[in-house]
């Protein structure tokens, strides 16, 4: 991996970077950093790092399961680092900073535990900006191919005959 | 040899939609020597082409052009711009479409004598005996090789169906099995049987269940006397000065508009855009749109009383394995008002993959309460609620000016609001189905509200009485004599049982009428 960043962008050892100079509350989480992937390999061209930390652990949080590493949510959110969408997407954060402060917490990120930053989402759960991303989670999330077998789900089958010879009543419990 | 007529040719009959309707009457017709053009919006796709994966499927095949929505069902909110989930492609919603194939029930027939009075409610009795339809059900039947009439078995159960069977039966229902479907139990009209595959939605890369995609239009198209034209985006119908219909126009593959010429034309887009097609074609003679003398074109559109219920076990069920709704509850579909509503419902198996599930569970739900529930989705079983919803002369299609097509046009706004019997039969039936799933020892019940439309109904309904409706008896429609309804818009009154089939064995009835007429020299 190779730690040069582009004009705009950064790259996976300046960000942890500094994530360990912002100090651990920065760190989105330790799964984050132990991440065994290379996610974060993807470097960001018009995001700050601080933001799309801080948009990662927003999509934990809002659709939060404890079985799914970090590289999915990253994944999922990876599309809004773009020119397209950047000045929405930090002012939106900002504004989720803002809300963070106004709960006594220094930001998001810093916010320590998940019932707190749930309820600073309760908070703005209506605005444009956290729905826009909600929604945006439903297929970028749960359409990822390589988070199904986590859920058990099996996708496709036509290939594999169905199930008439693969258990569609295999059902040994009633 | 794939016909081809002239945009000139006055002598043909034009079919808007290649759907469950339109495309089952091009057949009939062209079976019968009669000329057909049918116009299809979409393109064509067979069984090797449909995909295993929700969401690129439904890029391939839904009609995503824009609509509107209002009133205060919850698609208006969760899907304001997807009001129903149907199908764009030649072959219609029959791609989409589960494959329950059920009769309606005699008094549905007549809801109006049988129901009462039901405050807020438009009900009227169908101009149609059971007894004079029975025939064309039977054919109905034939054609779809539906499971469990004639001689064709039922198709095996699931995991999903068994644990609703287990759940129903412990609870003292009796009509619970594996339904009638027009999924093939045995290999049937070259077509093999059901390899379980699910997917059901996404259209049947078997060919197992039928669709008219690849039943009756290659067929009506092999005789010669049927040309589809595919891509081809009806903009209105035009007429002569005599107030007859005398041809179409349409915008073909390359955006060009095109008029083709008619003797006859039926209209079968589904109940939102076929009256949506006669509003647009509102003229001097008729400044309220087509056929529209009794103001009811796009009033009394019904979607029926849906909803689902998912129970959460501490086992697995995989209920996506196999057929998608692969089994039905049926003691609840009578009329028995002592449970506090008119009409009934069935409940019958749905599954849905991992993708559609979370966006269908609970639209705009977030945080642990919902993604708990999506951690146990190997362990959930899945019921769809069907129910006959009352018809209200305030839900209804109508132009949204403000909105237009990529052509130009109107788009449809949709409006629903729920009638008071809708939710009571609704909240009966969420009970049943979780006292189902309970009953099998469910750790968690969860009731999912109405998905965007499937079964989209009444628009452009019959009546005996030209005042009350659009259509009469044969879905001909009162003021133009040779312009006809040939989709479930024609329904007067909603039933309780999934459509397909009773639209299918319209569509052959009409056609026997139609080519009548046209012997006779009627029309």
């Amino acid at each position: 991996m190779a730690t040069k960043a582009s004009s705009k962008g950064l790259t996976r050892r300046q960000l942890l970077a500094r994530a360990t100079v912002a100090g651990a509350s920065f760190v989105v989480g330790s799964g984050f950093m132990a991440a065994r992937n290379a996610a974060w390999a993807t470097e960001l061209s018009a995001l700050k790092p601080t933001t799309f930390a801080t948009l990662v652990q927003m999509a934990r949080d809002i659709y939060p399961h404890d079985k799914i590493d970090d590289q999915y949510y990253v994944i999922a959110v990876k599309g809004y680092d773009s020119p397209d969408t950047a000045d929405e997407i930090e002012a939106g954060i900002a504004a989720l900073d803002a809300a963070a402060r106004g709960k006594g917490f220094a930001n998001y990120l810093e916010t320590g535990w998940e019932k707190d930053r749930v309820a600073i989402l309760r908070g703005m759960e209506e605005s444009p900006f956290f729905q826009k991303i909600r929604g945006g989670l439903v297929t970028g999330l749960y359409n990822q191919k390589a988070v199904w077998p986590i859920f058990g789900y099996e996708g496709e089958s036509y290939s594999k005959g169905g199930y008439i010879n693969r258990g569609f009543d295999d059902i040994d419990w009633l | 040899m794939v016909a081809k007529f002239d945009l000139s040719d006055d002598s043909v009959v034009v079919i808007i939609g290649t759907g469950a309707g339109g495309g089952v009457l091009a057949n009939e017709l062209a079976q019968k020597g009669v000329k057909v053009v049918a116009l299809e919006a979409g393109g064509r796709y067979l069984p090797e082409d449909y995909i295993n994966d929700e969401w690129e499927s439904f890029g391939q095949l839904a009609w995503t052009e824009p609509r509107t929505t209002s009133g205060d069902w919850r698609v208006a909110k969760d899907f304001s711009g997807l009001p129903a989930w149907i199908v764009k492609a030649v072959g219609g919603t029959s791609i989409h479409w589960a494959g329950a194939s059920l009769r309606f029930q005699d008094h549905e027939f007549k809801t109006k004598t049988h129901y009462g009075n039901v405050d807020g409610a438009n009900l009227l009795d169908w101009p149609i005996d059971p007894a004079e339809l029975a025939p064309y059900y039977d054919k109905a039947e034939a054609k779809l090789g539906v499971t469990r009439t004639g001689d064709r078995p039922g198709l095996p159960g699931n995991n999903n169906f068994k644990v609703l069977e287990k759940g129903a039966k412990s609870l003292g229902y009796e009509e619970v099995n594996t339904g009638h479907m027009a999924i093939n139990s045995i290999e049937y009209d070259d077509r093999i049987s059901c390899q379980q595959t699910g997917f059901c939605f996404q259209g049947c890369k078997w060919g197992a269940k039928w669709s008219s995609a690849y039943t009756d239009i290659p067929r009506g198209e092999a005789t010669g006397n049927l040309e589809v034209r595919d891509h081809c985006h009806v903009a209105r119908i035009l007429h002569n000065d005599q107030g007859m219909a005398s041809g179409v126009e349409y915008f073909d593959k390359e955006g060009n508009l095109q008029m083709q010429k008619a003797k006859i034309v039926c209209v079968a887009g589904n109940s939102i855009e076929s009256p949506r097609v006669l509003l647009n074609s509102h003229s001097a003679m008729f400044p309220d749109g087509l056929a529209n003398s009794s103001g009811q074109v796009g009033r009394n559109y019904m979607r029926h009383t849906t909803g689902s219920v998912y129970g959460v076990f501490d086992k697995p069920v995989k209920m996506w394995r196999g057929t998608t709704m692969a089994g039905i509850v049926r003691d609840e579909a009578r009329h028995d008002p002592s449970r506090g509503f008119v009409g009934g419902y069935e409940l019958e198996t749905l599954s849905l993959g991992l993708p559609f599930m979370a966006a269908f569970l609970d639209p705009g739900g977030w945080g642990r309460e919902f993604t708990s529930a999506l951690d146990s989705y190997e362990n959930m079983a899945g019921m769809w609620i069907v129910g006959e919803d009352m018809p209200q002369e305030t839900n209804r299609i109508t132009l949204n000016h403000s909105v237009e097509d990529a052509y130009g046009l109107p788009v449809a706004n949709v409006n629903y609001t729920d009638h008071p019997n809708d939710r009571a039969m609704r909240d009966h039936a969420y009970a049943r189905g979780k006292a189902i799933y309970e009953a099998v020892g469910a750790t968690r019940t969860l009731p999912t509200p109405p998905y965007p439309s499937t079964h989209n109904l009444g628009t452009n309904r019959m009546s005996e009485n030209p005042r009350d409706g659009v259509v009469n008896k044969h879905g001909q429609t009162h003021d133009v004599p040779n312009l006809f309804i040939s989709d479930g818009s024609q329904f007067t009154t909603g039933a309780a049982e999934n459509p397909t089939l009773t639209i299918v064995a319209l569509a052959i009835r009409q056609a026997d009428f139609i080519a009548g007429e046209l012997s006779k020299g009627n029309i």
